[in-house]
């Protein structure tokens, strides 16, 4: 019988070697429109040429197979600890055979671990769901995107930027200029609005985990997405930074309420190899 | 902008200068990998390029931390795209000069006044390769001819030797000034504003 492990294993490699298919057909859009003269249309071409590659072969697509981040909807007779298990062993059998690149550091030492595992590494969330299936969502974070993300506090007087979603827009532009091309746009940006730090930068993480053609169902956070989405595209960043009108293939913001006083915005970026794939089981 | 030009590595003083920002070039020769264990030691430790296996005098430095996998028959790289190349910034005018680097090659760009000013001085350029495609580029490593401080650094940081042809970039910063990622950067800048 197929072990839980086995379907983890198979959801890694899935994951590291291909693009979800939504993604896939925003970058082959893109390359589409992208005009014939500059270097816009060259590097999309190639990289849909790299993950028919990688998809042939069924090797990772990025060299930088990212930290493996987990979230979880488990039913109530499957608990934290099984699935931990589970995750733990699949991520150091996958390092080792697809093989993906081993990305866990201790800053105490400043060795690799040569396995994926160390403290916080994989990264796992966990709940409880009144579902009867387990399901399993993976993201592969590579360093790039990560680093490129970053949050602001409302208002913001260097901006302009007020407490209002006018003030977000301005926030999220600021952002992904900031970030140029050093997370290999075109990016899919995920927003974050809360009322402490943590839960913005987890809700702007959790945005990235939508599909791209999925719209947001509050009118007004629709309207933010659709405006950010071609505000960005007018920056003129383009793809690997080297200029182009596809910068980004979506934005996606998510948001809980707010303690009076604090008005956190986070961004996280995904590459244009966001990786992401799910597990029912 | 030329067409495609095949530069073999080591690249002289006279045709690193020849290069301009813009020109498409394909490597071909003895890449050397250095990300960011590489350059903190570099700069800090200061080794003699006798303590080091690889020449790096003329060579390029390529930002990047590969998969590379143990087989029977040999090592063989699976990944080998470019990491971002601001993170080693700080150290780079530095080891450009003190090694005679001719090329650093990365994605993203580097953009300091530093580091242009090193670039001016020795003749080198920055090679902007295609970010993520790790599987593609890895098809242009021919062999992989050694590898430093590999235990001391961990496989994806290690210092590796690839012997490479027709490893695809683009010139972004040359030594005289150009800098298309500063360009690129401030066009989009006076967009931002017209936004905000």
């Amino acid at each position: 019988m197929l072990k839980l492990e086995d379907g983890l294993r198979v959801l890694l490699k899935k994951v590291a070697t291909s693009l979800p298919s939504d993604v896939e057909e925003a970058l082959k859009i893109a390359y589409e429109r992208e005009p014939d003269t500059g270097a816009s249309k060259d590097v999309l071409g190639y990289i849909l040429e790299n993950v028919r590659a990688a998809k042939t072969a069924e090797t990772p697509l990025c060299q930088d197979t990212g930290t493996p981040i987990f979230y979880v909807k488990a039913p109530k007779e499957l608990g934290f600890k099984t699935i931990e298990e589970s995750v733990t062993r699949a991520v150091r059998a996958a390092t080792a055979s697809i093989p993906l690149r081993p990305n866990a550091v201790d800053p105490v030492t400043e060795k690799n671990t040569g396995d994926n595992t160390g403290i916080g590494i994989p990264e796992i969330y966990f709940e409880q769901s009144e579902e009867g299936a387990l399901q399993i969502d993976l993201v592969l974070k590579g360093a790039g995107s990560e680093n490129s993300g970053t949050f602001y506090r409302l208002p913001d007087e260097t901006l302009g930027a007020e407490r209002d979603f006018n003030g977000v827009r301005k926030c999220v532009l600021d952002a992904v200029h900031k970030a140029q091309g050093k997370g290999c746009p075109p990016y899919t940006v995920g927003v974050g609005i809360a009322g402490t730090r943590l839960m913005a930068a987890k809700l702007s993480r959790l945005a990235l985990m939508r599909k791209l053609p999925d719209e947001a169902r509050v009118e007004p956070i629709k309207e933010l997405e659709r405006t950010l989405l071609k505000e960005i595209n007018e920056l003129g960043i383009g793809p690997m930074g080297l200029g182009g009108s596809c910068t980004a293939l979506g934005v996606k913001v998510e948001y809980a309420h707010r303690h009076t006083g604090s008005y956190f915005v986070d961004i996280s970026f995904a590459c244009w190899a966001h990786r992401r794939g799910r597990l029912l089981w | 902008m030329a067409e495609t030009l095949r530069l073999k590595i080591p690249i002289k003083e006279e045709e690193g200068r020849a290069l301009r920002a813009g020109q498409f070039v394909l490597l071909s020769g003895l890449l050397v990998t250095g990300r960011d264990k590489v350059h903190k030691y570099l700069f800090n430790e200061r080794p003699d390029k006798s303590q080091i296996p690889f020449p790096l005098e003329g060579g390029v430095l390529y930002h990047c931390g590969p998969i590379v996998q143990d087989l029977p028959e040999g090592r063989k790289v699976v990944a080998a795209g470019p990491t971002t190349s601001s993170r080693m910034e700080m150290y780079e005018p530095f080891i450009i000069e003190y090694y005679g680097i001719r090329g650093v090659m990365g994605k993203g760009g580097m953009t300091g006044e530093a580091l242009m000013e090193a670039m001016r001085r020795s003749g080198s350029v920055y090679f902007h390769t295609i970010g993520g495609a790790g599987a593609l580029l890895a098809k242009k490593i021919k062999r992989v001819a050694g590898v430093w401080m590999i235990e001391e650094f961990g496989r994806a940081e290690a210092m590796w030797a690839f012997e490479v042809e027709d490893f695809p970039a683009v010139v972004t910063v040359d030594s005289h000034g150009e800098n298309m990622h500063l360009k690129i950067e401030e066009l989009s800048r006076e967009k931002l504003v017209s936004l905000l």
